[in-house]
């Protein structure tokens, strides 16, 4: 740059660019300004080095530390594990009742069983656990094969008419579908049935009803109607029906009957996830 | 002086080297008020953290303390919560007016006088005085080659910065943990990574703005010259050369010919005094100029030489062009401190002050906030009843443990409310919430089956201490399958 020409209006270099008239002024930054520029680019070949940074045809460089986000996400998961694993020792040994009692494992049994929910049973009880027709609902306080934490941690190791040789079985006849009762005592008997909810049949005679009920039904359903934890039957006399509480779908019921299949989880399921598994699933409907 | 004046034009190079500057010593009024402003800032700075504070057995017995962990800042008798963060908001709203009014009455004192720039470099300033002498000795010093002495010198006084540097990292960790222990621990090397961090980074920091960069900072970094460019006006105060009085310098004794010979001699008498002292290195003669922080010390150099030659103090001064022109036409200057824009100002300050100062002093000591459940909205119970999840946090915010009445309004009667976990006294649950801190808890709330209830109820959730009646409330919602 030979050129030196000074502007007139500011008394500045000017550096002898000229654009349509345009001249630009030389006002020199500072060297350190510079210095700082020159640093970043050493810090960038640096940083090149130490850490993957170039792709190439199959991999990539791998730079001096070996660092890999993979790889440090897979540590933090292992050590998460091995975190895990203490307290999870501690919940393979005790009881589903002093898990309830020590907020400490409780809070690990409610995360771990949250999580564990949403892999295995949300497909058919739902995210919510609010089930749906055929899946019973686990918030509310209703259970056909009992709602206590040692209850639902059986049902869930064995199931209900799973492959188990534990599992939990009973069943409703067949009672239209096998011939045992005819389609007007079927709806005598839905008739009662649903009387005592409150509801009603039409052309229903409900005093017959309940007498087909005793002769049929209570030796599960129980002569007051309100079902047995010990036989699954569930209770006749609330508001929740598994298979809807209609007209039409109680009939559906009786002519046919439901046999719902739950899986055994026992092989499955390590016995820790069970056992958070049965403490969340409590804790949902108010642990009643 | 423009910026590139700053720096030794190094020929057609777009770049050059910034300029040393060589501050002189200076003594006078304005001067003793910055040394006042230097110990009063760096004293408050250093020893703040040592000052204790009791505020019971269970909670830190620093006075003023930002304790990350448990996510709580404490000053004096006022603890601040994450979720009042607003206060800390107020503050800085109320710092920017009050540079603006600073601004607006007397220019850049801030960058003169108080800022953490000016003030770490002016006791840099002062550490290379002591150790390499005046300004005509460091300059001196710096063309001489090296010497036994000027290495000794030279070592000293960084060494000294150093000190100086990692005191000032040093007492930053000491506002975010308990100082005696953090000290200790630092000492002995079991304090948290962070801690030396920390240190580290602002011991860089100091040592690099305040040793090296020193008016660069101000030139090139800092947004507040540009800022308060924008927010001044004609009569704000403003370090000023009075040209009407200093022109045409010359000499004392030029000066003596030219009145002989009956030519107008201004007051000025070109010693170069002010640009000596200035630790920018601008010539304030030029007139008002980014470069200038203003800390006033050319004045006190001007009224020393003034005294000297036996003219009246006061050829620079705080003063506006505007009365430049009319001194300069015979006219009296006005000083004009109270305007609109003073006033509207102040008037921020004592608004914004008013309603923090009102808001600290009436806030509750408790509070709850409410959380319906997503998935299931409601819960249809067998007796035909709905229930509905929530989940309820308590805040109590006194230094002592409270127990709280929980309970809910804007539901038909016969409801029922309880609190996993929680013991129940007359239908309500009674939550023990620690001192200090918050409790979450899990409440379900029980409409029984034959209420007449619509999809969505707004309600209200109460908490009250049960020992002294102090209430919260926050509302929401109970959710029921919608009416056919």
């Amino acid at each position: 740059m030979a050129h030196e020409e000074i502007d007139k209006v500011t008394g500045v270099a000017t550096t002898g660019h000229e654009w349509d008239g345009i001249k630009e002024l030389n006002n020199p930054l500072p060297r350190w300004w510079l210095w700082v520029f020159y640093a970043t680019i050493v810090f960038a070949v640096g940083y090149v080095f130490v850490y993957p940074a170039v792709p190439l045809v199959s991999g990539y460089t791998t730079g001096l530390l070996g660092h890999s986000q993979r790889a440090s996400a897979l540590a933090d998961a292992e050590a998460g594990k091995a975190a895990r694993a203490e307290i999870g020792q501690g919940l393979a040994e005790a009881s589903l009742d002093q898990i309830k009692a020590d907020p400490k494992m409780l809070e690990f049994a409610m995360a771990q069983g949250k999580a564990a929910f949403g892999d295995n049973c949300a497909p058919c009880h739902g995210s919510g656990a609010t089930g749906s027709r055929g899946y019973p609902n686990l918030q509310d306080d209703d259970w056909l094969w009992g709602g206590t934490l040692d209850d639902i941690h059986t049902t869930i190791t064995v199931g209900i008419r799973s492959t188990s040789e534990d599992t939990r079985v009973n069943d409703m006849p067949r009672f239209g579908d096998d011939g045992l009762l005819d389609a007007k005592q079927i709806r005598d008997v839905a008739g009662f049935v649903l009387s005592l909810s409150g509801g009603s049949v039409q052309g229903a005679d409900v005093a017959a009803g309940k007498e087909i009920f005793a002769e049929n039904c209570t030796s599960c359903h129980g002569d007051d109607a309100k079902g047995s934890h010990e036989l699954g039957a569930p209770n006749l006399t609330d508001h929740i029906w598994l298979y809807g509480g209609d007209e039409a779908s109680v009939i559906n019921t009786i002519t046919h009957a439901h046999r719902g299949v739950m899986p055994t989880w026992g092989g499955k399921l390590d016995p820790v996830t069970i056992k958070s598994l049965a403490v969340y699933v409590h804790d949902l409907g108010g642990g009643t | 002086m423009r910026v590139d004046e700053n720096v030794t034009a190094g020929g057609d190079s777009y770049y050059a080297a910034a300029r040393k500057n060589y501050p002189a010593a200076v003594s006078g009024r304005l001067r003793t008020i910055k040394w006042s402003v230097l110990i009063i800032t760096l004293g408050i700075y250093y020893f703040l953290p040592f000052i204790r504070w009791d505020r019971g057995p269970d909670a830190p017995g620093q006075a003023v303390l930002i304790d990350m962990a448990g996510r709580k800042a404490y000053f004096f008798g006022i603890e601040i919560w994450p979720q009042e963060v607003y206060y800390l908001t107020g503050l800085l709203v109320l710092a920017s007016i009050a540079l603006f009014l600073m601004n607006a009455v007397a220019g850049r004192i801030w960058c003169g006088y108080l800022c953490p720039q000016t003030v770490w470099t002016d006791l840099y300033f002062a550490v290379e005085r002591w150790i390499e002498g005046d300004r005509r000795d460091r300059i001196l010093m710096d063309r001489a080659p090296m010497s036994a002495g000027k290495l000794a010198r030279k070592a000293v006084k960084h060494l000294i910065w150093l000190l100086i540097a990692v005191g000032t990292g040093g007492a930053w960790v000491l506002y975010f943990g308990d100082a005696p222990t953090i000290i200790k621990d630092t000492f002995t090397g079991n304090a948290a990574p962070i801690v030396y961090i920390w240190i580290g980074l602002l011991t860089f920091t100091t040592y690099s703005l305040a040793g090296f960069m020193r008016e660069q900072v101000c030139l090139y970094m800092c947004p507040w010259p540009r800022i308060q460019a924008a927010l001044t006006d004609e009569w704000a105060l403003n370090v000023t050369y009075r040209t009407d009085r200093g022109e045409p310098r010359m000499s004392v004794r030029t000066g003596q010919r030219a009145k002989a010979a009956g030519a107008a001699v201004g007051d000025c008498i070109d010693c170069k005094a002010c640009v000596q002292v200035c630790p920018t290195g601008v010539d304030i003669r030029e007139g008002l100029q980014l470069g200038c922080i203003q800390c006033g010390l050319c004045i006190d150099a001007c009224d020393t030489v003034m005294k000297k030659v036996g003219r009246e103090p006061g050829l620079i001064g705080y003063d506006t062009d505007m009365n430049i022109a009319r001194r300069a036409e015979g006219k009296p200057p006005i000083y004009r401190i109270v305007r609109p824009r003073t006033v509207l100002y102040a008037a921020l300050i004592v608004i914004i002050g008013a309603v923090m100062a009102y808001a600290l002093a009436n806030r509750a000591f408790q509070g709850v906030s409410v959380l319906h459940d997503r998935n299931p909205l409601y819960v249809g119970l067998s007796d035909g009843g709905v229930r509905n999840g929530y989940t309820v946090r308590l805040i109590n915010k006194r230094q002592e443990a409270r127990h709280f009445a929980l309970t809910v309004s804007g539901l038909p009667a016969g409801f029922a409310i309880e609190a996993q976990g929680v013991p129940s006294a007359a239908g309500k649950p009674v939550v023990d919430v620690p001192a200090d801190t918050t409790r979450e808890v899990r409440v379900l709330v029980m409409v029984p089956g034959g209420a007449a209830l619509p999809a969505s109820t707004p309600i209200e959730f109460y908490i009250v201490d049960t020992d002294n009646g102090e209430k919260a409330s926050a509302s929401d919602f109970f959710r029921a399958p919608p009416p056919n």
